[in-house]
């Protein structure tokens, strides 16, 4: 596992160099910028479902900080770099609506460095500090613009996350005082011999607290409808896309699974956490008329089918969890990349305004279309299989009213797309719209990328694939606390 | 200073007193620095001994003589640069074997105590001197010189402010 450290390393050295060099050559820091995203996607093909070790600085674990790889660490690391690929090749034209591209791509390269450190750390406190990178670079990067509205979200958005850090770092005082060590690996050895102790217990509900801001899941979402919608399009494709699934929902079952051990409370807990996001989530969108503030509390309601699905704790839940997390991170970044080339061209987000942009904006309407057809859980799209999963999961764990609960949040949400798409791209063009173009050649290009993306990744439901990419990240989270533990002990 | 300008900074105790403490100030944050390895401090703590010792020229003859002998870009440079050099030492692990090795004294261990005795560590702690000085600067002239300001299109824009360094 020789190449673990450089999905930290490369982003994070071109972060730095980025703002040096970007000075004098004006085109550096789009060029650098989707060649570093280029390269962690390659990258993560290449290792995709390998497992391995890697001990940083040659230090054996658990003296050392480690890097763990398995099927589930491989996944995330491909669905950040997929996705993080579409979007820098967006934000090359989309950007030059602000001033600054050096210091974006800076900010850009120092959250994928700090969301794959999340994803491939095997140290609970190596993990607080990438997930601190990869938060603040966020913080950082919802104010990009600069304007009232968006320092009010990032300011609220800070606070909320400064807030669920220091849950997570009080958490983890409580682990190194129990316990002794920081190993994620050890530790669940530890905890699984000295069984559960009032420490653990008060730890683990801190853990639960923290990752669930990070993840927005109800009722801890406050933040994500100021923060997402008042960032930069492509940034709210980051941030709904990818972060609050790998620093919030990631952090969170690799801690549960491997770490803690998973038990029926955990998974009533993570159930009725999921139930409530996806049930308020969806009631909160349907009457927003801002076109992201909409995708946004979509985000918190997809979240819940995540939770839902992965807290039902059965290999299928799982399966059918993780197939969703990763569905959902293409079609939502792909909503919001579509309302990023309608604000672009429009200047406004708001679809009572908007409207007939279909004869204008050809391409833009035929990916909002597939990235609505994928989050409504239309057939063949991908978000129709998981969420298919999703439901005979909950009737195979004899959970009747989850399976009941998933099928009609899915129907509000195809009448809540209905609404954007009938709103903003269907019906007569108003008279001040008539100039409006189509987006930019690179905006094209990644929004057609991640709509085929969204057609192709039904395909992962056929046993070829699904044995290729989805199931040896089940079996990652099913070998459970042993199963880590030899892992990163295994050499 | 411009004897024709109102006079900036503050009175010229302080300012005497600056002249003659800066240079210890700084002095001492590179010690911590470099002996990071050895007693307490370490990167970190130098780097903010030698921070101050800016926020207190600044503090003394105003934002304008602070910022003409270390401007923002220069900062910003050097805020860069740090943190490339400790990414650097740690690739140059990785290329010799791994991430973050000790790559300079593993294989001759130098005695203890002395400043080359830990190989990696005291050039790691210099880059992060380099950085957290740098940064903590341009945090503190942010914060204490630049405004944001709505220019006529009503895109927020940042400024330096007239009378810099006004207490």
């Amino acid at each position: 596992m020789n190449r673990l450290p450089l999905f930290v390393a490369v982003p994070l050295f071109l972060a730095f160099l980025i703002p040096v060099l970007g000075r004098k050559w004006k085109t550096l820091p789009d060029i650098l910028g989707n060649l570093a995203t280029f390269f962690l996607l390659l990258l993560s093909l290449s290792i995709l479902g390998i497992s391995g070790v890697y001990a940083v600085g040659g230090w054996p674990p658990p003296l050392g900080i480690v890097m763990v790889s398995d099927g589930l660490t491989t996944l995330m690391l491909l669905i950040v770099a997929l996705i993080s690929f579409a979007v820098t090749l967006y934000s090359i034209d989309y950007m030059e609506l602000y001033t600054s591209k050096t210091r974006y791509y800076s900010l850009f390269l120092l959250m994928i460095a700090g969301m794959n450190g999340v994803i491939i750390t095997g140290d609970l406190f190596n993990l607080f500090v990438f997930l601190e990178i990869a938060s603040i670079a966020s913080y950082a990067l919802v104010a990009f613009g600069c304007q009232h509205e968006e320092l009010e979200a990032s300011f609220k958005y800070l606070v909320l996350g400064t807030l669920a850090s220091t849950f997570i770092l009080l958490g983890i005082a409580f682990m190194y005082g129990t316990y002794g060590t920081l190993n994620l690996a050890h530790l669940a050895r530890l905890i699984s011999e000295n069984g559960s102790t009032a420490a653990t217990k008060c730890a683990l509900g801190l853990f639960f607290v923290g990752f669930s801001l990070k993840a927005a899941l109800v009722p801890f979402h406050a933040w994500l409808p100021d923060a997402h919608p008042s960032a930069p399009a492509p940034i709210s494709a980051m941030l709904s896309g990818l972060l609050i699934k790998s620093i919030g929902i990631y952090a969170l079952i690799r801690l549960l699974f491997n770490v803690f051990g998973f038990t029926p409370l955990i998974s009533h807990i993570l159930i009725t956490l999921g139930i409530l996001s996806m049930v308020v989530g969806v009631f909160l969108a349907i009457g927003q008329w801002d076109y992201k503030r909409l995708l946004a509390y979509h985000s918190i309601s997809q979240i819940g089918y995540v939770t839902l699905a992965i807290g039902l704790g059965t290999p299928l839940g799982i399966l059918a969890g993780l197939f969703h997390l990763v569905n959902h991170s293409v079609f939502k970044s792909l909503l919001f990349l579509n309302a990023g080339s309608v604000e672009y061209n429009l200047g406004t987000r708001d679809m009572k305004k908007m409207g007939g942009l279909q004869e204008k904006m050809p391409v833009t309407n035929a990916t909002s279309l597939v990235g609505a057809f994928s989050i409504s859980g239309l057939p063949p799209f991908n978000g129709f299989w998981s969420k298919l999963l999703i439901i005979l999961a909950c009737v195979q764990a004899k959970n009747i009213p989850a399976a009941v609960w998933a099928v009609l949040v899915s129907i509000i949400t195809l009448s809540s797309f209905t609404k954007v798409q009938r709103y903003v791209y269907y019906g007569k063009l108003k008279e001040e719209w008539k100039d409006v173009k189509e987006a930019p050649q690179t905006m094209r290009i990644a929004m057609v990328m991640l709509a085929v993306c969204c057609v192709l990744m039904g395909l992962l439901i056929l046993p070829g694939p699904r044995n290729a990419v989805l199931t040896p990240a089940v079996n990652a989270l099913l070998a459970g606390r042993e199963g880590y533990f030899n892992l990163t002990f295994s050499r | 200073m411009d004897k024709s300008e109102k006079p900036v900074g503050m009175t010229l105790i302080v300012q005497t007193v600056t002249r003659w403490l800066k240079g210890p100030i700084i002095l001492y944050g590179i010690y911590i620095v470099f002996t990071g390895h050895l007693s307490p401090g370490g990167g970190f703590a130098g780097g903010v001994i030698i921070a101050c010792a800016f926020v207190l020229i600044t503090l003394a003859f105003g934002a304008k003589f602070a910022l003409g002998r270390v401007g923002k870009l220069l900062a910003s440079e050097l805020d860069s640069l740090g943190a490339l050099m400790f990414v650097t030492i740690a690739l140059l692990g990785y290329v010799g074997g791994s991430f973050f090795r000790n790559f300079i004294q593993m294989a001759n261990p130098a005695p203890p105590f002395r400043i080359f005795s830990a190989g990696t560590i005291l050039l790691s702690n210099v880059a992060i001197g380099l950085k957290v000085g740098a940064s903590l600067f341009m945090i503190f002239i942010i914060l204490a010189v630049i405004r944001v300001v709505e220019d006529k299109d009503g895109k927020m824009k940042m400024i330096q402010k007239k009378q810099g360094g006004d207490n």
